[in-house]
This record gives C-alpha cells, sequence and structure tokens, in this order.
C-alpha cells in the first residue's frame, strides 16, 4: 500500500527523538502507511456528543497522608546511571 | 521426580505441607530442567539460581518453625521481564534496558514474597510488551512447547511457554491488548487479565497506562484464583488502583454454582475465525447449556473499531511513557553523542527495536498538533462507545462467550507484518478498552495438535464469578493434564 499521505515521517521522528536509517524509514512509510488507511475507518464512527473515556473506571482527588517515607538512598537511585560523579547523573555539555 | 514440574500449586502445596517434598527439591528440580530445556524454549531471559535455592530454603525453615503462610510458599514462580524485583535485571526484553537492575520491587513482587513464593526467573516477551508473538524480543524469540518452529504467542510469550513447557509452577505477566490471554491460548495455559484498577501496576514497565495490567498464568483455574488472591487489592503506589474488598477468590470457586446467562457477541464469531476453533468454542457452548446455562447472542456493534482505537490509545501513551528513556538517568546511552540532544537521538535510536520504534512514531503522530482532535480525541470518544457495548450486554447477560485467538500458534517469521500481527488481537483488544476482567481457560486441540483457548469476559470486579464460571468448565475437561510431546520427552531424557 501507499504511504499515508499527511505522514510527515521525519519531522514525527524528530519529535519523537529518533533518527531513522534510510532502511528504517522505507519501511515504516509503507507500514505505518497501512496502519493509518486501516485507521481511517474511524472516521465513519458518529461521536458526535460522546465524552472521551481516558480510564475506564475514572478514580478522581487521589489523595495520601502527607506522611514522610525514607525514598531510596542515593547509590541505589544512582546504580543504573550510565554514567555519574559526585553523587549527580553526569551528561555531556549542555551549554557552551 | 521430572513429574513434579507439571503439577499445580493445589497440588505442590499439598506435597509441601506433607512433607514429602521440600521447596529446595521443587526449585532445584526447577533449575534442573531449565537448565536443559530453556536453550529451545528460551522462555527466560534470565535467571539466578542461587538466589531461587536461597528463597526455598528459607521457605523450608519457615514451614519447619510452623509460620508456613499458605499455598504460594516455597512454590517457584516467574515473572515476565516487565516487573521490578530488587536486586534482579528488569530488561523488558530491550537493548535499552540490558544491563537494568531494579533499584524496589514491583507491588506483586512484594506481594507475592510476603505469600512465600520462590520469585523464580525473568521471563522473555516482547520488547516494551509491545507485540503478539514474542519475536520482537531484543534477546531472541521463544517458542511454543508444542511445537518448538512456531511462536508461543505474546507479549507474554515467556510467561506461557515457561507454564506449558514445565519450567515454572504459575508466572505472572502484563495484559495491554491480549498479553497474558492470547499466550495463554496458544501454549494451552490459563491467562487471567484483571479488571483495570484491580493489581497494583506500581513496578510494571509502563506501555499504556489505560490499559495494562498484570495477571496470573497457571494450569488450572484454581490456582489463578490463589494467584489472584495474592496479588490483588488496593495500593497507594498506583493512583489507578481501586479500592474493594478482596474475596477468597479460591474457596468462593465452590460457592458460586450458576447456571449463568451467557452472550455470545456475534461480531466475535465472523470471518477470520478458524474453524477448527469455531468448532472447540461451539463444543464448550454446548457444555455450558447441557449445564442449564441460558446462552443467547448478543451484539456488540462497535467491535470492528476496537483495533483502530486500540492502535490509537496505545500507541499514544506509548510514545508518552517512553520519552524518559533519553539515555540520561538509566538505561542505554550512545557512546558517540556530540550533546545533550545528539544524546537523546542516538541513545533512542540505538536502544528501541523497530516495533517500538514504529509504535513511538504513530503514537506521536496521533498525538501531534493538528491531528490530535482527529486520531487521539476521536479514539478516546469511540473508547466510549465500545465500553457501552459490553455495559448494555451485561445488562442481559452475565458473562461473554469468545474465542480467545483468531488462529491458533502460527510458525516463526510467519507474520511479518505489522498489520497482520495487529489482527491476532481483535478478540482480546475489546476487554482492555472496556477495562473488563477476562480469562483464557484451554478448550481443546487442532488435528495438529495445537492448542486453543476459550476467553470468558466478566463484569468489572467480578473476578470471583468469572474464575467459578471458568471453573466448571475445566473441572469437566481434562486439557489441562495434556502435555508438549517435547516436554515428555525431556521428562524422560
Amino acid at each position: 500500500m501507499s504511504s499515508a499521505p499527511d505522514l510527515n515521517l521525519d519531522h514525527v521522528a524528530h519529535l519523537a527523538r529518533l533518527t531513522l536509517t534510510a532502511e528504517e524509514r522505507a519501511q515504516f512509510a509503507q507500514q505505518l502507511g497501512d496502519v493509518l488507511h486501516h485507521i481511517e475507518q474511524l472516521s465513519k464512527v458518529d461521536v458526535t456528543g460522546i465524552e472521551p473515556t481516558a480510564h475506564a473506571f475514572p478514580i478522581v482527588n487521589v489523595w495520601a497522608e502527607d506522611i514522610p517515607r525514607p525514598g531510596l538512598p542515593v547509590e541505589a537511585a544512582l546504580r543504573n546511571a550510565p554514567a555519574q560523579r559526585d553523587h549527580m547523573v553526569a551528561v555531556p555539555k549542555v551549554v557552551d | 521426580m521430572s513429574e513434579l514440574v507439571f503439577q499445580t500449586i493445589t497440588e505442590l502445596s499439598g506435597r509441601l505441607a506433607t512433607g514429602e517434598i521440600s521447596s529446595a527439591e521443587l526449585t532445584r528440580t526447577f533449575i534442573a530442567r531449565t537448565k536443559s530445556l530453556d536453550q529451545r524454549v528460551h522462555a527466560f531471559n534470565s535467571f539466578d539460581a542461587g538466589d531461587a535455592l536461597a528463597q526455598a530454603v528459607a521457605s523450608d525453615e519457615r514451614r519447619a518453625a510452623g509460620q508456613s503462610r499458605g499455598p504460594l510458599d516455597g512454590i517457584p514462580v516467574g515473572l515476565k521481564d516487565v516487573i521490578a524485583v530488587t536486586g534482579q535485571p528488569l530488561t523488558a526484553s530491550s537493548r535499552m534496558l540490558a544491563n537494568f537492575v531494579s533499584p524496589y520491587d514491583a507491588t506483586v513482587t512484594a506481594r507475592l514474597k510476603q505469600a512465600g513464593a520462590v520469585l523464580w526467573g525473568r521471563l522473555n516477551c516482547d520488547e516494551f510488551a509491545m507485540g503478539s508473538s514474542t519475536e520482537n524480543s531484543a534477546f531472541g524469540p521463544a517458542a511454543n512447547p508444542w511445537d518448538l518452529a512456531r511462536v508461543p504467542g505474546g507479549s507474554s510469550g515467556g510467561s506461557a511457554a515457561a507454564v506449558a513447557a514445565g519450567e515454572a509452577v504459575a508466572t505472572l505477566g502484563s495484559d495491554t491488548g491480549g498479553s497474558i490471554r492470547q499466550p495463554a491460548a496458544l501454549c494451552g495455559v490459563v491467562g487471567l487479565k484483571p479488571t483495570y484498577g484491580l493489581v497494583s501496576r506500581y513496578g510494571l514497565v509502563a506501555f499504556a497506562s489505560s490499559l495494562d495490567q498484570i495477571g496470573p498464568m497457571t494450569r488450572t483455574v484454581e490456582d489463578a484464583a490463589i494467584m489472584l488472591g495474592a496479588i490483588a487489592g488496593h495500593d497507594e503506589n498506583d493512583s489507578t488502583s481501586y479500592r474493594s474488598q478482596i474475596p477468597d477468590y479460591r474457596a468462593e470457586l465452590k460457592r458460586r454454582p450458576g447456571p449463568w446467562r451467557i452472550g455470545l457477541p456475534r461480531e466475535y464469531f465472523g470471518e477470520g475465525l478458524d474453524p477448527e476453533i469455531g468448532a472447540a468454542v461451539e463444543q464448550a457452548v454446548a457444555f455450558y447449556r447441557a449445564q442449564g446455562c441460558e446462552v443467547k447472542p448478543v451484539s456488540l456493534p462497535h467491535t470492528p473499531y476496537c483495533l483502530d482505537t486500540y492502535y490509537i490509545i496505545a500507541t499514544a501513551e506509548a510514545s508518552s511513557n517512553l520519552a524518559r528513556f533519553d539515555g540520561v538517568r538509566y538505561g542505554h546511552r550512545s557512546k558517540d553523542a556530540k550533546d545533550a540532544v545528539d544524546l537523546y537521538f542516538k541513545s533512542r535510536s540505538e536502544g528501541f527495536g523497530p516495533e517500538v520504534k514504529r509504535r513511538i512514531i504513530l503514537g506521536t503522530y496521533v498525538l501531534s498538533s493538528g491531528y490530535y482532535d482527529a486520531f487521539y480525541l476521536r479514539a478516546q470518544k469511540v473508547r466510549t462507545l465500545i465500553r457501552r457495548d459490553f455495559l448494555k450486554a451485561y445488562e442481559e447477560v452475565d458473562a461473554l462467550l469468545t474465542p480467545t485467538s483468531p488462529v491458533p500458534a502460527f510458525k516463526l517469521g510467519e507474520k511479518s507484518d505489522p498489520l497482520a500481527l495487529y489482527l491476532c488481537d481483535i478478540y482480546t483488544i475489546g476487554v482492555n478498552l472496556a477495562g473488563l476482567p477476562a480469562i483464557s481457560v484451554p478448550c481443546g486441540f487442532t488435528r495438529a495438535g495445537l492448542p486453543i483457548g476459550l476467553q470468558l469476559i466478566g463484569q468489572p470486579f467480578q473476578e470471583a464469578d468469572l474464575l467459578a464460571l471458568a471453573h466448571v468448565y475445566e473441572r469437566a475437561h481434562d486439557w489441562c493434564r495434556r502435555r508438549p510431546a517435547f516436554a515428555a520427552v525431556a521428562s524422560s531424557g
């Protein structure tokens, strides 16, 4: 099938912070085009006056008592950090 | 001793109680079996034999001191590799988390520990639980124990295959669009997706937060009741967790005799359903009729829109949830990023596999400026209509009966087109959109010897009724006693 007319793959990949290879680009354009064509049939449904559902069982205003509890120790929280220094996550320079 | 590996929680807990076996012996049996079999099944991403054995020894010591904690104490239970266990790997079958070690326990993990279960292994799945075949695992696909050339289903394929191959007594999976029920059907085991909000999602790697639920995969309905009783209940660490009284699901199995009014949604028996599966499900319908149940056709008219609604909402939520993987605080970090922004792009592009990228892109697209109303908001409105269909049907019937999957286990590599794979979920995704509980139980085999699953869909938070309904069927049939030929051969070897 053809790619979806409105899907600007480069733009959307950029929004998602993904870089696609040429091969991925070609493949995704075709596959996502098929999926979007399938999805187009949703436009046939009459949704006039219908409220959207975000959760099947809406639970609102969930409160918890404000009781201090121990959190993760710094060592445990940083255990999976790719790089760290002085109990902080180290990252490449952001501002010159 | 190899027969031990095909026994149920109920049977094994009895043997542990009499002292006929110890948890250490039982756990050693599973370790040995998994070491010898799992190269071919690949149900496990990893396991920590020393840690499992230490838990088993602790269980035996509790029992010796008269402090056993109930039916799960000492029973090896496997967890899908999207559920956190302190100090153990948590990969979500992704390169992104290949080296991640959980700093805390998921709530279900803590509750299983509290019940005395021996937490056993990290089970293979589709990457970030996105898929229907476990072929999207970055660490290689799992195989179906009934035919090693076929898929076990997905995304909780490892959790289903481990039970079917006798590598765990019971397991936990997660279900966003059918990821517990479909692999249960394809592997001939029981799989329960609880009502949204019954089981805490705290410590579950998030895929689509308004759809995800953790649930048990077991040999029998009674075992599923035992497992659900251990993991269900309110948790303040999950703001969508529902406050409700948790009954003794196992005791309730025998207290709810029926008969039930059962609805057959006509949209679930149409084109695309494998005739052998249709025939097996018809036999189950005949069984319930013979039990005095009133069985009648019902309609869920928005069923044709479930797939599209699901793939908009699930990918939108996934694109948002997976934004956290940026190479900064944890997970894969690219080694050759020029600057901070480049770090995001390179880390994400290297860390995620193709299906995850496809879904992130689709989700980003349906949420992006100019498309939000046309796709995401419209899908949420159609979701309302889908949910109303179910609630309307429940004015006339107590439960719904359908096939779990339109097709039996397919060959590895057979479905390479994403859309063809998405269509495997057509009978399971409506349940997630409506937040309902549903169970898949074995209901026969194809002529080629592949398992067939029957799906029963219940009313919100009425798992006790749903389990009892499934239990009536299971007690009168012996499908759950059948074993894959491969596993039997492996046992004698």
